[in-house]
């Protein structure tokens, strides 16, 4: 028994991480109805600001300041990017996403340099073992996952009360719901495009500081958005809680299958599992577990 | 002045659905094949026949594949890499493990597994459609990198993992020098330019793009989306296989499973796009582009005499890569080929617009 929830509280900590960064996708596609492909690159790009400030300055400091960065991101994106392709398909603002995601890479590397940068948040690293006498051997669990999935449910928390409590976050649903009906009862559209591009890369520098701390920031941190895409699709495109519950899915089948079917079949099932899996899933519900039910009209 | 259709009348049915009715079209295509068939290869470089020519042919087939499936049937795909893989492996087994095989019944064979492995990846497209449909193909993507790198069958035991394709023998001559395989992917291509043009304007080309343009809708007046899109998978996949057994054999010559990952299906639907959805002309603009473009970016220092770091270099490149597929969609989000549509209109009535 011990193994097996060793095994699923492992996969329950890394479906937090990945939910970490789904949580971003989720939340440009709630309001603005693009799939922002340039997550994983605003992860790695949050991650390379706050890294690098930090070395000079302290940590509050430097989070402020890129954060800074973040929002000055956001405008850039609205201005430069989204108000010239209003109207557009859902495929060309994806696209687009990638461009961005291109530019980033490589303007993070440029300005913040391609090496590995550790962030140290000054926790212990050292695994603890509890339970001991309920189990031979104990369960091990990482006190910085645990930390991870507190500032993950916190954010969740905060985000569902800003989408739900305040004249903002009413202005978000209504531009989600529909652009056209919004920009006619006075919702500035633009702005509120900022507002939610500045709220993801918050959410990118959040993951990409957890994630950061825990690999080093690196380029590969990019690649952590790949890992999220099934997230979302499991969870809903549109749906925060959706985004929480699909990652734990994950991270647990993700660690079952490697432990108990990687044997079997060969390893590094990690990479392509998460899809199987989403896909299996969105085969019974097309939307996604919590993905709005959509009808199509003739 | 020169470009104009007066005068040009049809007489017979054979006329009114010929491929090219106006008889300037006919006679520029007819013009580029002779370039390309004759010209081209008397005088090109061996530079420009490895580093562009082939890759642009062979990458035009795979973005034609692509244009099927996306810009006529509107079933996105992120797992082109993965098919042309496929068609690479599918081939390589073949040529290893038969070898009186002609090489190219092996590139049709490969073409033929890679369908079926297409319209499996396809299943899903009857339940899920749009964004979920685009990322859930990355699963094949990701599958398929996972498949050619882990069973070692695949690889024929290779111990490094990359595998070396046979020479392309045929007809009693092996074709390796650069002109020769340059005119053999160019017929190719050529050949499936013509079938996947033909292929658009029939009666599985429209119910393709019945079901892209609404699929409920196109249901109703009796077509059956099962059908449409899984011939739609089917098609594509086959168009997309032969081009990676072409990529692996004419132009890799030895590869890996990371010649084929994510990277290369993102670049191939950057050529659709670019090129223009629903176009068999902008699946080969798009090629050009997507494969001229890193290379005029990596001279552009040397030209201009700027001393740069690789480093540096190749994180600008990514930069304006980037910058410039945003400003392509901005400007025109319908592709090369529309751009190509308003220049032969403006054409006709030039020199007096009104």
């Amino acid at each position: 028994m011990g193994p097996l929830i060793e095994v699923v509280l492992g996969g329950l900590m890394a479906g937090v991480l990945y939910s970490l960064v789904a949580l971003g996708f989720v939340l440009i596609y709630k309001a603005s109805g693009v799939f922002n492909f340039a997550q994983g690159a605003m992860v790695l790009f949050a991650a390379l600001a706050f890294a690098r400030f930090s070395e000079k300055m302290p940590m509050p400091v430097a989070f402020v300041l890129a954060m800074g960065v973040m929002v000055l991101m956001a405008w850039l994106v609205e201005r430069l990017v989204l108000r010239s392709l209003v109207n557009q398909e859902g495929i060309i603002l994806f696209l687009a996403t990638f461009g961005i995601t291109y530019f980033i890479e490589g303007l993070g590397q440029l300005i913040f340099g391609s090496d590995i940068y550790p962030i140290d948040l000054g926790l212990p690293k050292e695994p603890k073992i509890i339970l001991e006498d309920t189990f031979q051997g104990g369960i091990l669990i990482n006190i910085d996952d645990l930390l991870a999935a507190a500032v993950a449910g916190a954010l969740v928390l905060s985000l569902a009360l800003f989408f739900q409590k305040t004249g903002t976050g009413r202005a978000l649903r209504a531009v989600a719901d529909d652009h056209q009906a919004a920009q006619s009862v006075g919702i500035p559209l633009n702005r509120i495009w900022v507002i939610v591009w500045s709220v993801s890369g918050f959410v990118a520098l959040v993951a990409g500081i957890v994630w950061g701390s825990k690999l080093g920031v690196q380029f590969s941190l990019a690649l952590v958005a790949l890992k999220a895409i099934p997230v979302v699709i499991l969870g809903g495109f549109t749906s925060v809680p959706g985004a929480i519950v699909g990652g734990l899915i994950i991270g647990v089948g993700e660690k079952l299958a490697e432990v108990y079917l990687g044997p079997i079949i060969g390893g590094g099932l990690e990479n392509w599992f998460a899809y199987g899996l989403a896909l299996v899933f969105l085969m019974v519900r097309p939307e996604g577990l919590f993905g709005e039910r959509h009808i199509d009209r003739v | 002045m020169f470009y104009r259709e007066n005068g040009q009348f049809k007489t017979s049915y054979a006329e009114d659905q010929a491929l090219l009715s106006i008889r300037q079209d006919r006679w520029f295509i007819w013009l580029v094949l002779v370039v390309a068939f004759v010209v081209v290869p008397l005088f090109a470089s061996e530079y420009l026949f490895k580093a562009i020519l082939i890759p642009f042919l062979i990458l035009a087939l795979a973005a034609i594949g692509l244009n099927l499936l996306v810009g006529y049937c509107g079933q996105i795909s992120l797992g082109t890499g993965a098919f042309m893989m496929v068609g690479a492996y599918s081939a390589y087994n073949l040529a290893v493990r038969v070898p009186d095989l002609n090489i190219l019944l092996v590139f049709v064979l490969a073409g033929l597994i890679t369908t079926v492995a297409g319209m499996l990846f396809g299943i899903p497209s009857l339940r899920i459609k749009g964004l979920y449909l685009a990322v859930a193909t990355l699963a094949a993507q990701f599958f398929m990198d996972w498949l050619f790198s882990r069973v070692k069958w695949f690889t024929n035991d290779s111990p490094s993992g990359s595998v070396t394709a046979p020479a392309i023998t045929f007809f009693g001559a092996t074709w390796d020098s650069p002109t020769e395989k340059y005119l053999l992917v160019l017929a190719i291509a050529v050949l499936f330019a013509l079938i996947a043009k033909n292929l658009v304007r029939s009666n599985i080309g429209r119910s393709w793009m019945a079901t892209r343009d609404m699929d409920v809708a196109a249901e109703i007046i009796g077509i059956r989306p099962v059908y449409a899109k899984l011939s739609a998978f089917a098609v594509s996949s086959f168009f997309v296989g032969i081009a990676g057994a072409l990529w692996a054999f004419v132009h890799l010559g030895s590869w890996e499973p990371l010649a084929f990952d994510i990277n290369r299906s993102f670049s191939m639907i950057f050529m659709v796009i670019i090129g223009g959805l629903g176009s068999i002309l902008g699946s080969f603009l798009g090629a050009a582009f997507i494969v001229v473009l890193p290379l005029l970016l990596n001279q552009v220092p040397h030209w201009l005499g700027i001393p740069i770091s690789t480093a540096t270099a190749s994180h600008l490149e990514f930069m304006i890569f980037g910058a410039l597929i945003i400003f392509f969609l901005i400007v025109e989000p319908h592709g090369l080929a529309r751009l190509w549509a308003i220049a032969k209109e403006k054409l006709r009535i030039w020199p007096f617009p009104h």
